[in-house]
């Protein structure tokens, strides 16, 4: 996995509540069977006027002006400030990929939906977690500061702005240990292979009916 | 010391290992397989080199991208094509037991989980998709999970989890006739919101839910996740009892009394504590019809749509205003003024055979409204499908005007063939009603089958208890 340690990013708001991952990411796209290309169709609905489908030529679209990122100044942004609950709906880790492949890194909210949440740091892509007031200070910075970048620091844990303000953020342990470290998780888990072949033992046992 | 909850008990069956910060190695019993987020996982396996860890857990199905018509000339879309054949080819490779498109076992994952008896209580059970909250219905502890989990659990058989806060969600008393499941959980959603339930496990209780049929509790159940739960639960009773005994993948004979005796413990003990109780009068519950974008924007079909201005909607008005605007909807409408284009009955939500009964019974010998563009039934799998038509449902149907498909997520969310045209509205059995979720531009309203055979006869929204 991709490791996460510590970015200053070009940061662009999108404020909207329940971002959903068909937002995000919309269907047609989920057919592709890899795991890359999807950040060209990130946002799909609201980031161009006409209809989008897999294979399409990107020179070819019309992109909607009035949506944020098309804006000349967010070119190249890498962290994303959202509303609430980012992410809900469905389970499909192609909307971290999609974030991901447009170039995102991390991702600030008053919170993710849990689905969401997990597969983000499964593909090194950082949610964070800040609250609602301090989100919707920093998207009010980013919308009236042309170029203003926000320095994440992983290891820190914190969040600090280009006038100086520290953030600091909570993370799962674990998983920050796993992401600082580009960790695999298969490969951690198998490390404990003699206790899940235990585990199965006994519960074949107890509850044979499971492995029937 | 307080007693479990179902959630605990589950969970605690399941640890293979805690580490110091609570994070769980959590074994997984059921892994159920679909075509969209598979791929990459199985990719994975095969470039480092892995295997399955226990295939006789797995069991495939192709679900999101067939078509619902015309299945003997194969898949027309050449994206579409690839993702299933991929996924037959991957099954065929790893020896992972698949049901494929033309197999009449072939259906919805989550409805061929538990129709098959692959979903056990007790279960851990998970699918790289959202709606897999369904199967905590059997007292199985169910969720959706990512690709890069789907990977994990093929290669390992466990995830590392952290546990959830437990919420009881209780619908106490009786519902009035004509209210069904599926407006107990839209009720349950409009009153907790859809990030209600974020972080914790949802146990569904009380007598609403106990009376309803193991079907009735799979609608609940699956909608868990629009109230931003990955898993809702429903204690095991005779009801789920009684549905499993004889199912395929059911134990029988002594394993299947020593599973019983196990599966009576799987309820919350009286004394068990829940982080967050949450009660509903059921008899207040009236037929819900959804306005807007989020499942959370649900009012009774004899409401209005709601009014962004009013002061009681502050905090939601910018979300409301929106969603209004994409609904092309006016503020204090009537529902039963919607005027409809499509109607969809079908899903992972209600697609099973008491549906698809309930929609045929309200349509008694009246025909499809003139104005209604589509109208079209798609059973949830292919041994649906066979029992609807051994009881004539399909004739009723098509005379009546609905198209008569073959099984699969099909217009819930527009995958395949089926879909609305920007602009249209659309009444539907389904769990989102996102932005462009069922076509691009369309507009959804979710209600439950009773409620869309009456739209679909009426035109519009209608009180299905007064049809």
């Amino acid at each position: 996995m991709k490791s996460f340690t510590q970015l200053k990013g070009l940061t662009v708001p999108l404020m909207r509540a329940n971002v959903d991952t068909d937002a995000i990411i919309p269907k047609q796209f989920l057919k592709s069977i890899k795991r890359s290309g999807f950040g060209v169709n990130l946002f799909d609905e609201w980031r161009y006027k006409d209809a989008g489908f897999p294979g399409q030529d990107p020179n070819s679209r019309e992109p909607n002006p009035d949506f944020v990122l098309n804006e000349p100044r967010y070119k190249g942004a890498q962290v994303l400030i959202a509303g609430e609950n980012f992410g809900c709906g469905s389970s499909r880790e192609h909307a971290v990929w999609a974030l991901d492949d447009y170039g995102f890194r991390s991702v600030i909210a008053p919170g993710f939906a849990d689905i969401f949440n997990n597969n983000s740091f499964k593909s090194g892509l950082l949610p964070i977690v800040l609250d609602k007031a301090i989100v919707e200070k920093l998207a009010e910075e980013c919308a009236s500061t042309e170029g203003y970048q926000l320095d994440i620091d992983l290891e820190a844990q914190t969040v600090t702005t280009p006038n100086g303000d520290v953030y600091p953020f909570e993370v799962d342990e674990f998983r920050k240990h796993c992401l600082l470290n580009g960790f695999d998780d298969i490969e951690l888990t198998l490390q404990q292979r003699f206790r899940i072949e235990e585990y199965e033992a006994k519960r074949r046992e107890s509850a044979p009916w499971l492995f029937g | 010391m307080a007693g479990k909850t179902l959630y605990d008990k589950v969970w605690d069956a399941h640890v293979v290992n805690q580490q110091e910060d609570g994070t769980v190695l959590l074994y997984i019993d059921r892994h159920l397989v679909h075509e969209v987020t598979s791929p990459q996982a199985f990719e994975g396996l095969k470039l480092a080199g892995r295997k399955p860890w226990r295939l006789s857990s797995m069991l495939a199905v192709a679900d999101h991208n067939v078509p619902t018509t015309d299945r003997a000339n194969g898949i027309s879309d050449p994206v579409s094509r690839l993702q299933v054949e991929t996924l037959d080819a991957n099954c065929e490779a790893f020896g992972v037991v698949e049901f494929k498109m033309n197999d009449l076992r072939q259906g919805i994952v989550h409805v061929i989980g538990p129709e098959q008896g692959a979903t056990l209580p007790g279960m851990t059970v998970v699918c790289g998709d959202s709606h897999t909250s369904t199967h905590g219905a059997f007292g199985a502890l169910a969720f959706g999970i990512g690709t890069s989990e789907v990977e994990h659990v093929m290669a390992t058989q466990t995830l590392l989890q952290k546990k959830s806060r437990n919420m009881l969600i209780s619908v106490d008393g009786e519902v009035g006739p004509g209210v069904t499941a599926k407006d107990i959980v839209l009720a349950i959603i409009g009153k907790i919101g859809t990030a209600g339930g974020n972080g914790c496990t949802l146990e569904f209780g009380g007598e609403a839910i106990r009376a309803l049929s193991m079907e009735g509790r799979m609608s609940v159940c699956n909608m868990a996740i629009e109230a931003g739960a990955r898993a809702g639960m429903i204690a095991v009773d005779d009801t789920t009892i009684d549905y499993l005994k004889g199912r395929p993948f059911a134990p029988s004979g002594e394993t299947w009394d020593m599973a019983v005796a196990a599966w009576r413990e799987l309820k919350s003990d009286d004394d068990a504590e829940f982080d967050e109780v949450v009660r509903l009068d059921a008899s207040l519950i009236e037929p819900q019809v959804s306005w807007g974008t989020s499942p959370e924007m649900v009012t009774s079909v004899n409401g209005v749509v709601p009014d962004p201005a009013a002061d009681e909607y502050a905090a939601k008005r910018e979300g409301f205003t929106r969603a209004l605007e994409y609904m092309d909807l006016q503020a204090s409408t009537p529902v039963t003024d919607i005027q409809l284009d499509r109607v969809f009955i079908g899903s992972c939500t209600n697609s099973r055979i008491e549906d698809l009964r309930a929609a045929a019974a309200v349509i008694k010998d009246r025909k499809v409204a003139d104005t209604i563009k589509q109208a079209m039934v798609v059973p949830g799998s292919g041994l649906v499908k066979k029992q609807a038509e051994a009881e004539g449902l399909d004739k009723l149907f098509v005379n009546a005007g609905f198209e008569w498909r073959e099984p699969g997520c099909s217009m819930c969310l527009a995958m395949n063939a089926d879909r609305l045209e920007p602009g249209e509205r659309c009444a539907s059995t389904s769990n989102r009603n996102f932005e462009g979720r069922q076509g691009q531009g369309g507009r959804t309203h979710l209600v439950s089958p009773a409620m869309a055979a009456a739209a679909a006869i009426a035109g519009h929204f209608v009180d299905v208890r007064h049809f």
